[in-house]
C-alpha cells in the first residue's frame, strides 16, 4: 500500500494499523525519515511529487521489494508539499516471516526511494531555495543493490 | 498537441510546470529542439546530464516517436525519503 500525503500523518498509528492482526509475520520493520532543521539553515522542505506516476513508480519498487525479500507485506507513506523540520517524510514498514527480510527491505526501500522515486525535494531556507540532488554516498547506497 | 510537464528545478527554469504545444512535435527530438528555441535555459538543462523522459508515464531512453496526443515529462534528478 502507498500513501502520498500532503498531511502531517501519525507514524504509531500506521505502525499499530499495519501490525494490527498478523499471525504469520515474526518480524515487521519500520523506518521513520524526518525534515531536519540543519540548526536554522532548512527552515522547510518542499516535496513534489507527480501523484500518479510516482505512486506507480514506488509500487513497482515495492514489488520488487516484495519479491527480493519474501515479504508478507509492505506499506509506504511519503509526505508531499511543504514539510517542517521535526515533521515526518516517510515511512516505510516491511512484514516477512523473519527479521533478517524485514529490516534489509526497509534498507533496500529506503535506498530506491532516496535517488530512483519520482519526488523532488526543496530546501528553504534563510540563504534562498535550492533544489535536492542525490548525494555520491545515496548513488553508491542504491547501487549496493544492484551489483 | 503536446502535453509538456517539468518538474523540480526544470519548473523553475521555464517558469512553468505544464503546457500544451501546438501543432504536436513527432518526435522527442523535435520537441527538444523547440522547448530550447523557446526556453534556452530549459534547453540547456534538457541537454544535461540526469534528466529523465518519461513519455506517456513510461520512462523512455533515446529519441522517440510521438504521438499526436503525447504527453512528455521531463524529470530532473530525483530525491525523495
Amino acid at each position: 500500500m502507498i500513501t502520498l500525503t500532503d498531511q502531517i500523518f501519525d507514524p504509531g498509528a500506521a505502525l499499530t494499523t499495519f501490525s494490527a492482526g498478523r499471525t504469520e509475520s515474526g518480524a515487521v520493520a519500520s523506518f521513520l525519515g524526518i525534515a531536519r532543521g540543519e540548526a536554522g539553515a532548512a527552515a522547510a522542505l518542499e516535496l513534489e511529487a507527480w501523484p500518479e506516476f510516482t505512486t506507480a513508480e514506488i509500487e513497482k519498487i515495492a514489488a520488487e521489494a516484495s519479491r527480493r525479500f519474501s515479504l508478507h507485506d509492505v506499506a509506504i507513506i511519503h509526505r508531499t508539499g511543504e514539510i517542517a523540520p521535526g515533521e515526518a517524510i516517510v515511512l516505510v514498514m516491511t512484514a516477512a516471516a523473519h527479521r533478517r527480510e524485514a529490516f534489509e527491505a526497509c534498507d533496500f526501500l529506503m535506498d530506491y526511494l532516496k535517488s530512483r522515486a519520482p519526488l523532488w525535494k526543496k530546501e528553504h531556507g534563510p540563504a534562498g531555495a535550492r533544489w535536492v540532488e542525490p548525494t555520491a554516498r545515496d548513488l553508491a547506497d542504491v547501487a549496493r543493490w544492484e551489483r | 498537441m503536446t502535453r509538456v510537464l517539468l518538474f523540480g528545478r526544470l519548473r523553475d527554469l521555464a517558469g512553468w510546470r505544464e503546457t500544451e504545444l501546438t501543432p504536436a512535435s513527432a518526435s522527442l527530438a523535435e520537441l527538444k529542439r523547440r522547448l530550447a528555441e523557446a526556453w534556452p535555459d530549459l534547453g540547456a538543462a534538457l541537454a544535461g546530464p540526469g534528466v529523465q523522459v518519461a513519455v506517456d508515464r513510461a520512462l523512455a531512453r533515446g529519441d522517440v516517436a510521438l504521438r499526436p496526443e503525447a504527453e512528455v515529462a521531463f524529470m530532473p534528478p530525483m530525491s525523495g525519503g
